[in-house]
């Protein structure tokens, strides 16, 4: 049983680094192709500064646009990885393995994107560090009753505990890299990602337990991420904003497009990388389950904030309301619901649908969809102001298109890279799985999910070794 | 303690524009041109709205010059991450300049919708440029802006009467918009001076706050009593 295992634990890391020493000729054509939208984000970006912020389409009365679209939804997407991969590893699943290392990695390129957007959005760019509370002359702090600087605070918290989330589990394969490179550069970018590790059975102890802390910290700080995202909203007096759902509603919201997007790197990892042996059947089963699960949630949510403005009969509420549901944003409104609810639980109910491509396909109307919420949360409430006689209109620019459209060439990119870098797998934890299963029957650590890493990483047969 | 207020009386008010027009003059207002406007970036501090009331041919125009409410309890205020529109201690939504880094997040919350924003540094080319006021900084692109009250005339009506060694007196202290309008219209004053001529306006059983539910605590009332009249057959 020993000999086996450890063989088989052989043939696994093989196949999973493997995989970094072969060159892809789609990886590199999609890296080239998501700098180039990099470009364009940056030239956009850099015009803006140059010319001032009036390039965009936002007026008087929607001082709102895009960016701040693009901030919550960038923010929601981060949802993907950390606090889904924390919940697994808190409740011990054992599918888990194969998924948490793209997961956490989504997270903090999706946060890096999502907290420049704030930044971007800024009519003084250069003097954004007003708003951090640094000692100065003058002895100002920021103003701590305003959300955007709970924002700041929410959002840098999230960004280091995400990145020493995604960096701890992935000293022990950075370590494995090291050994494997030749010496030169390589090597050496190896060795100071793996921080002197050996593998001692101390280092191991250390490892585990700051992973176990970081997973249970984490959960916390990204729930109240995105309740503060939320509170930009409803703290304020503006009709369609102002509602006591909206914390809860955007983490349910974050966490519904965080797995959408999980979802569709899996399917492109499994099928561009090869990785079916790992990203099985069974982890979109589960995933798919989650995700429609987080559906109805969402569809919940939304029936309850729309039916409470309605029965109000609030006059300014009731006049967004009206744009929402049968004025000029109905049929984003609709589409929304379709995109968001209706197809999800169409699909997503049968095993059938729980396979990756359903899955990754449903996923991206969820994309579609959950930015269409954000699109509507923000314009319709600012085009109808309480005063009838300033109301306006938006459209963008090609300015924020280019932005919007260049800021996922830039998460494209980083992703590309890392997974050209690093194993998009965590080796270490399916080798922990695979031991874990290979103990027999009930034997494994965990008690919830005893035989389930079999099922997860079916083990190469002696053939194949 | 003085609490700056203004008046409007709508009975009296014409819309005859001529306080937009002052309020540009005095306070350095941009102008953005037909395009810009056309895009809803006008920057006016003070509007007159219109509204239509009765079905035609009974029609009729309602006048509403509204400006920057400078509430009591402003929901611009807290919103701000850096102080940039804050209370000052005689009741103005006082906005500093240079501290502000453009969230708009203020603008957002304004239930008047009052607050404007220089989308473009300000071009005044020759000769309007000689034509600005020494006493209000031209504000740069980026930056939010509102209605002051005027605050660099207060400023000199205080300094006016300190000198003369005495407090500032009803009526020391006048508004680019009140000293232009024709029909007299608009009273400007303290609230706390009971004998003010804002104070006795506000007093008037035809007064009334904008939006007064929301308990904003404007520092700006109007009166307005008039009945629609069907006009006679």
């Amino acid at each position: 049983m020993t000999t086996e295992s450890q063989r088989s634990a052989a043939v696994l890391d093989g196949e999973l680094l493997g995989r970094l020493d072969r060159r892809r000729p789609g990886l590199l054509v999609g890296s080239l192709a998501s700098g180039a939208l990099a470009l364009v984000f940056l030239y956009c970006w850099g015009y803006q500064i140059a010319n001032g912020i009036g390039v965009t389409g936002i007026n008087r009365p929607v001082f709102w646009g895009f960016y701040i679209i693009n901030f919550v939804f960038w923010i929601g997407i981060s949802h993907a990885g950390t606090l889904i991969s924390a919940i697994l590893r808190v409740t011990k699943a054992e599918w888990r393995r194969p998924v948490t290392r793209s997961a956490e990695a989504i997270t903090l390129f999706a946060l890096a994107i999502g907290g420049l957007f704030p930044l971007i959005h800024l009519g003084r760019v250069a003097i954004f560090y007003y708003m951090i509370p640094y000692p100065n002359s003058r002895m100002l702090w920021p103003n701590f009753r305003s959300p955007l600087v709970w924002d700041i605070a929410a959002i840098t918290t999230y960004i280091i505990g995400s990145a020493l989330y995604l960096f701890l589990p992935l000293i022990p394969d950075a370590a494995v890299m090291r050994d494997r490179a030749a010496a030169g550069l390589k090597k050496r970018f190896y060795a100071v990602l793996a921080l002197g590790w050996r593998g001692t059975a101390q280092q191991w102890h250390s490892l585990e337990w700051g992973i176990r802390i970081l997973a249970v910290a984490i959960i916390p700080v990204a729930v109240s991420v995105h309740t503060i995202v939320s509170w930009d909203f409803a703290m304020t007096q503006t009709p369609g904003w102002k509602s006591t759902i909206f914390g809860p509603y955007f983490v349910v919201g974050a966490i519904f497009s965080g797995i959408a997007v999980l979802m569709i790197a899996m399917a492109l990892l499994r099928r561009g990388l090869g990785l079916g042996r790992f990203l099985t059947d069974r982890v979109f089963n589960n995933l798919g389950l989650l995700f429609v699960t987080m559906s109805l949630i969402w569809g919940y949510f939304t029936f309850a904030e729309h039916l409470t403005v309605w029965y109000s009969g609030d006059l300014f509420e009731k006049n967004v309301h009206h744009v929402l549901l049968h004025g000029d944003f109905a049929f984003p409104f609709w589409t929304m619901v379709v995109v968001n609810l209706v197809i999800p639980v169409a699909v997503l109910s049968f095993p059938r649908g729980r396979r990756p491509l359903p899955t990754a396909l449903v996923g991206c109307g969820v994309l579609v969809g959950m930015w269409l919420e954000r699109f509507l949360i923000v314009v319709p409430s600012l085009s109808t102001p309480r005063l009838a006689y300033s109301i306006g209109d938006y459209m963008p620019s090609w300015v924020e298109l280019g932005i919007m459209i260049g800021a996922i060439g830039v998460f494209a990119c980083l992703y590309f890279t890392f997974t050209q870098l690093l194993p998009i797998v965590s080796v270490w934890e399916m080798r922990e799985g695979w031991r874990h299963g290979a103990r027999g029957e009930g034997g494994a650590t965990s008690g919830a999910a005893p035989n389930s890493a079999t099922a997860a990483a079916p083990v190469p047969g002696g053939g194949a070794a | 303690m003085t609490r700056w207020g203004m008046a409007i009386d709508l009975d009296r008010c014409t819309g005859c524009e001529a306080c937009v027009v002052a309020c540009a003059a005095e306070n350095n207002i941009q102008t953005v041109g037909e395009e810009q406007a056309r895009e809803g970036r006008a920057m006016h501090w003070l509007r007159i709205e219109r509204y239509y009331e009765g079905d035609f041919p009974n029609v009729r125009t309602r006048f509403m010059p509204v400006l920057c409410q400078q509430c009591g309890s402003a929901p611009c205020e807290p919103v701000c991450p850096v102080y940039a529109t804050y209370h000052n201690p005689e009741g103005l939504n006082a906005m500093v300049y240079s501290r502000c880094i453009g969230t708009r997040f203020c603008a957002n919350n304004c239930p008047y919708t009052v607050r404007v924003f220089n989308w473009f540094d300000a071009e005044f080319p020759a000769p309007l440029d000689s034509q600005l006021n020494p006493d209000v900084s031209v504000r740069p692109g980026g930056v939010m802006e509102k209605c002051t009250f005027c605050v660099q005339r207060i400023v000199a009506g205080k300094d006016e009467a300190a000198q003369e060694e005495r407090e500032v007196a009803d009526g020391d202290v006048k508004t680019a918009c009140q000293q232009s309008c024709p029909t007299k219209a608009i009273a400007f004053g303290d609230l706390e001076d009971p004998d003010s001529e804002v104070s006795r306006w506000a007093e008037s059983p035809r007064a009334f706050s904008l939006l007064g539910d929301l308990d904003t605590r404007p520092g700006v009332v109007y009166l307005s009593g008039s009945e629609w009249r069907e006009p006679a057959e």
